[in-house]
């Protein structure tokens, strides 16, 4: 299980760095859509077939919209050359020395927590559920719903729904008003 | 915990991309690419070997599940990721409009 | 935006009743299968999309707006609080308490408020998806054309 999983996540790394790294914004999004459907891959091994489903589809608007954006652009990436010629010698640019020390003051910054608090947690598949127990046990009774996920979604959790709503509902009059062309009558 | 290491790199390649790359579309990349991660890191944890999908079947008996409260946690983070997503899209094809370029340090330079 | 070739057309006319159906199931189911408000919601979205992308923007009738949308939004949104707040009069008089009768697990009419709630979520996500891409198909006819 877990082999099977490092497999798929390592997929996903190695399309993550060609995202990256792609010359055409358009490959570097099919690229970013390996990471996406890894995911749902990973999410369908880890018995979480609520999140496969969202995740797909999501997944597939989000490249749309994406497309829409980046095809009437140019579509190039504006290279950024690492050692630069001045009068014959060549030196590192600037900005590349200090975008290296930044990634890597963040990596060690971010690793030393890492490895502070792998430590806490349990082993993969071992996982101890302390609060959702009383979710799993009771959650059928309480709510009358088969699916756990969506009980505790709408009945424990109630709050979390109404507050995604409202971000989602604001995202979505920000877009408007970003992309309004002309002023109303 | 091969896992949690892996989860963690990809993490890093995301982080990455948003802290070197100069093209807006590479930063929403390297953003969605962070989020993947931390969503396959809730997934991760809640895992049980051997547990069943969140749904209770009349047929079976077993009472081993999978936790449900990070995978609810997550339904509603992916729906929130699509729309800051779209968000910052929205922004940047404003952007291109305006500038004729995806390219943040030209932005930079032109001041309005 | 123009349409796409014929075939491309009568293969999307053939499915997308299907997808949009599928994605009423999955609302409607959300309390008894994987699936839910979100899930539907954004499959519903999509046979929208499918339909724009395959025949140009023309075919519903746009009209440079998108206020139609944007109103059903409100409404899904609007429909889930009102279902909310309605816990605080009736019944145990607790905020997104579930004051209706649980029924039997595992039948479709059961669970109480949960599949109302799945269904304003499933309005609220479909319309805000669509919204989102039909703004960005009007900012294109507008502006870049």
């Amino acid at each position: 299980m877990e082999i099977i999983l490092s497999i798929v996540i390592v997929f996903m790394i190695l399309g993550a760095i060609y995202a990256l790294y792609a010359k055409d914004l358009l490959s570097a999004l099919i690229a970013c859509g390996i990471v996406g459907y890894g995911l749902v891959i990973c999410f369908l091994l880890l018995r979480a077939p609520d999140l496969a489903i969202v995740q797909i589809v999501v997944e597939t608007i989000t490249l749309v919209i994406m497309v829409a954006v980046v095809l009437n652009s140019t579509r190039e990436e504006l290279k950024e050359k690492a050692v630069v010629k001045v009068d014959g010698v060549s030196y590192v640019h600037q900005r590349y020395i200090v975008n290296v020390i930044l990634v890597v003051v963040f990596a060690l910054f971010l690793l030393y927590f890492f490895k502070e608090s792998i430590y806490t947690l349990n082993h993969f598949g071992e996982h101890v559920t302390r609060m959702s127990t009383a979710y799993i046990e009771s959650a059928a009774e309480q709510t009358g719903s088969a699916n756990l996920v969506t009980g505790v979604l709408f009945d424990f959790r109630g709050y979390d729904t109404l507050g995604e709503a409202t971000i989602l509902f604001t995202a979505v009059i920000g877009i408007l008003t970003i992309l309004r062309a002309k002023a109303k009558k | 915990m091969i896992v949690y290491l892996l989860c963690f790199i990809l993490f890093l390649v995301g982080l990455f991309g948003v802290l070197t790359k100069r093209n807006v579309i590479k930063i929403v990349i390297g953003l969605s690419i962070m989020e993947f991660s931390i969503f396959l890191f809730f997934a991760l944890i809640g895992y049980i070997d051997e547990g069943l999908a969140p749904i209770i079947v009349q047929n079976i008996s077993s009472t081993k599940f999978v936790d449900p409260l990070p995978q609810a946690m997550v339904l509603t983070a992916i729906v929130i990721g699509l729309a800051t997503n779209s968000m910052l899209l929205a922004i940047a094809i404003r952007l291109y409009k305006k500038y004729n370029t995806f390219d943040i340090r030209k932005i930079n330079s032109l001041k309005g | 935006m123009n349409g796409m070739t014929p075939i491309v057309k009568k293969v999307t006319q053939l499915i997308v009743g299907l997808i949009f159906l599928y994605g009423i199931y999955i609302i409607t189911h959300g309390h008894l299968t994987p699936g839910g408000g979100f899930a539907g919601g954004a499959v519903v979205a999509g046979s929208f999309i499918l339909l724009v992308l395959a025949y140009g923007s023309d075919i519903l009738k746009l009209k440079k707006r998108e206020e139609g949308s944007s109103v059903v939004e409100s409404l899904g949104i609007f429909l889930f609080i009102v279902l909310a707040f309605a816990a605080i009069f009736i019944g145990t008089k607790v905020f997104f308490a579930n004051y209706l009768p649980k029924g039997v697990i595992g039948e479709l009419i059961s669970a109480g408020v949960i599949p109302l709630y799945n269904i304003a979520v499933g309005i609220e996500v479909a319309a805000a998806l669509f919204t989102i891409f039909l703004a960005l198909v009007i900012y294109k006819e507008e502006v870049l054309k």
